[in-house]
């Protein structure tokens, strides 16, 4: 053992920015396009800095054209480079939407393979900062549903610095969803972390009576209630899905044959939402193990209300997380 | 000027209430805003909230040419739009609070005031969201022949977006009634104009829809009133729509959250400089029109005004949390 320190301290936003960093470094085709990325520091500022240390060619400010400037990197990755296209958050992604579904997502395929896409599209996602309906909602469980492009959602600091990397290497279309709540969220990094896989899901907590599957910043929330849990002897499995397309299922699977049980928390809307395509996974591959109906915890149907109160109880919460899991246990044991 | 020996011509006194007026709802509008920083301090208000410290030449002016019956569509800057037009400042606030009192119910906050009564069609927060939308209301006027207009602001920044450009050309295709008010301040959020439009005036583009323009200087009250009305009385004689440009500027950062790295402070300050209340204030007081107890009992209407807003709004009640799915479908009225 040396007493080498071998951890560095960060926050979610800058394990982003030196994974951007590091790919800007390694290959000169990658460049950054968004709404104020530059000067600005990126909404969020995710890119603070980053306009002095590669120049506005790379680190380049686009207009409010949010179609045009993701049809123009669908564009530029087609004509060679590997872009990564910033959107500052899910909703303005939608004026977009038919770029990243029409072009992005489709090109390989109508072109008989002749081109694909590889391009890399991060954005904000998900509520909890009280920004109301027309910016706090959580549609990566929507464009899950386009075969074509990979749904990233990175909860951890190594995966928001190890996944860009791969999502870049990647010959095809990646978007990625950095749920805002995450940002200021500080942990300890390894100082050599860097790329990861994008194709597992990982068993972040074990347990034996219930399997947890979740992702992004519900992550924390199931995590916090099998914390709970725990005290009261009932040991929940926590699965962090990382990426929502492909999905990975088998890992689930393998869980729920060990609990016999699961509840999926989802930010999004449950209706039509990824939970329902996760349910109907375990319909599928694990109906036989379960001892009692799949349960989710998701999103209220409704557009995000303004006032903390409701936008708490529109949101899944780690008390809903305990009593349901409670519930499941105790009337199933 | 006159002392007071003959008696103030009736033109006069009427021309003194109506710049009174003007310079009443400017002066809400900063003093308002003000406290709204404060509550944002002190975290009563939350999310994001956009300042118009600055402008309020441009929504004090152009709401002078509006009738009780016309629409206003508006952006996620607005509360300054929402005082000029009309809608309380207790509801309001309310709203920023997050009341059920509030002129939304408390469910929108800062970025959507609504209003039925004045035809307040929001608060809208996807930049260039509302233009369309603008022009869909005029065209149900046009078709159900309603002598009426619809107002719809939207920053520089917006121009950028295809939602305008689209929006511009429906309008101007179908002839309809709307007035575009572009609220230039030459930043949309930290991007400057010169940095994301290859060309900067923006009324030469509504030149390319054959959409008359005309760009004015958004700092000066009466320079906004004047074209605003010239650009609504052309706008009502059905020769479809017109877009003013009123050029202006934001002295506060962005929103809640902006360290201004893109601007100089010596910029901001020379901008300052040209506030458009101290000008129309100096303005009136050189035309004999505005004295200092005058202007002291204004502010002290408007403090008043203000603090009953926050009790209004202090007193407020929270939409009870099992009403949390109402409004996603219409209450149907059983009859
Ligand atoms: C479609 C969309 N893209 C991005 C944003 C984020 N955003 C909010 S305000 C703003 C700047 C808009 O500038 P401008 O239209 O000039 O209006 P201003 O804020 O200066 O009043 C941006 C980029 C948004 N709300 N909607």
């Amino acid at each position: 053992m040396n007493s080498i320190k071998n951890t560095v301290k960060m926050t979610y936003r800058e394990a982003v920015r030196e994974a951007i960093r590091e790919a800007m470094r390694k290959d000169e085709r990658v460049f950054l396009m968004g709404e104020d990325v530059g000067r600005y520091g990126g909404c969020f500022a995710v890119s603070k800095g980053l306009l002095e240390e590669f120049g506005p060619e790379r680190i380049r400010d686009t207009p409010l054209s949010e179609s045009a400037f993701v049809g123009a990197g669908i564009g530029a990755a087609l004509g060679g480079m590997r872009p990564i296209v910033e959107i500052m958050t899910v909703n303005f992604s939608l004026l977009a939407a038919d770029q990243i579904l029409n072009n992005a997502a489709t090109y390989l395929h109508m072109s008989g393979g002749l081109f694909n896409v590889p391009i890399v599209i991060r954005m904000s996602t998900g509520g909890g900062k009280q920004l109301a309906a027309q910016h706090s909602h959580s549609l990566e469980g929507w464009y899950a549903h386009i075969p074509g492009i990979k749904v990233l959602t990175p909860a951890t600091l190594e995966d928001a610095r190890g996944m860009l990397w791969t999502a870049l290497e990647d010959p095809d279309p990646v978007l990625i969803f950095e749920n805002n709540t995450l940002y200021n969220m500080e942990g300890e990094l390894p100082v050599d972390a860097g790329a990861l896989d994008i194709d597992h899901a990982l068993i972040r907590r074990t347990g034996t009576h219930v399997t947890l599957i979740t992702y992004g910043a519900s992550l924390f929330k199931s995590l916090e209630a099998a914390e709970q849990l725990s005290k009261e002897e009932i040991q929940a499995e926590v699965i962090d899905l990382r990426t929502l397309r492909p999905l990975d299922h088998d890992t689930f699977l393998k869980s729920i044959s060990k609990t016999h049980r699961a509840v999926i928390v989802d930010e999004g809307w449950r209706s039509g939402g990824i939970s329902a395509e996760i349910s109907a996974r375990i319909m599928e591959g694990a109906f036989y193990d379960l001892d009692a109906p799949v349960e989710r915890i998701c999103g209220a149907e409704v557009p995000m209300p303004y006032p903390r109160h409701l936008e708490e109880k529109a949101l899944p919460q780690v008390e809903t997380i305990i009593s349901t899991v409670r519930r499941m246990v105790k009337s199933n044991g | 000027m006159n002392a007071g020996q003959t008696p103030e011509p009736i033109h006069m006194a009427r021309e003194r209430d109506h710049n009174h007026h003007m310079l009443y709802q400017m002066l809400l509008i900063r003093r308002f805003e003000g406290k709204c920083a404060e509550l944002y301090s002190s975290m009563k208000i939350r999310g994001f909230m956009h300042l118009y410290d600055g402008e309020e030449a441009v929504a004090v002016g152009v709401m002078q040419s509006l009738t009780a019956d016309d629409a206003v569509v508006a952006t996620y800057r607005e509360h300054g739009h929402a005082l000029a037009r009309g809608i309380s400042a207790c509801s309001i606030m309310a709203e920023m609070y997050g009341k059920r009192e509030g002129c939304s119910r408390g469910r929108g906050g800062s970025m959507h005031l609504f209003d039925d009564k004045t035809r307040f069609f929001g608060g809208n927060a996807i930049v260039g969201g509302g233009l369309p939308i603008a022009v869909g209301l005029a065209l149900a006027d046009k078709v159900q022949k309603r002598p009426r207009l619809t107002c719809c602001f939207f920053g520089e920044g917006a121009v950028a977006e295809g939602e305008f450009h689209e929006s511009m050309n429906l309008a101007a295709l179908w002839q309809l009634p709307v007035l575009f008010v572009c609220e230039n301040n030459l930043y949309a959020m930290g991007t400057a104009l010169a940095l994301s439009e290859s060309v900067t005036d923006i009324t030469a583009k509504a030149a390319g829809y054959n959409i008359e323009a005309e760009a004015v200087d958004g700092m000066d009250l009466s320079a906004v009133e004047k074209a605003a009305n010239k650009a609504a009385s052309r706008v009502r004689s059905g020769k479809g729509p017109v877009m003013l440009e009123c050029r202006t500027y934001r002295f506060r950062a962005h929103s809640m959250f902006d360290p201004e790295l893109y601007r100089a402070k010596s910029e901001v300050e020379a901008w300052k400089g040209r506030c458009p209340i101290a000008s129309f204030i100096r303005l009136l007081k050189e035309k004999g029109m505005l004295t200092d107890t005058e202007l002291h009992e204004m502010e002290e209407r408007i403090a008043i005004e203000i603090d009953d807003a926050v009790a209004f709004a202090e007193a407020g009640m929270w939409e009870p949390v099992e009403e949390l799915t109402r409004f996603v479908y219409s209450d149907r009225r059983t009859e």
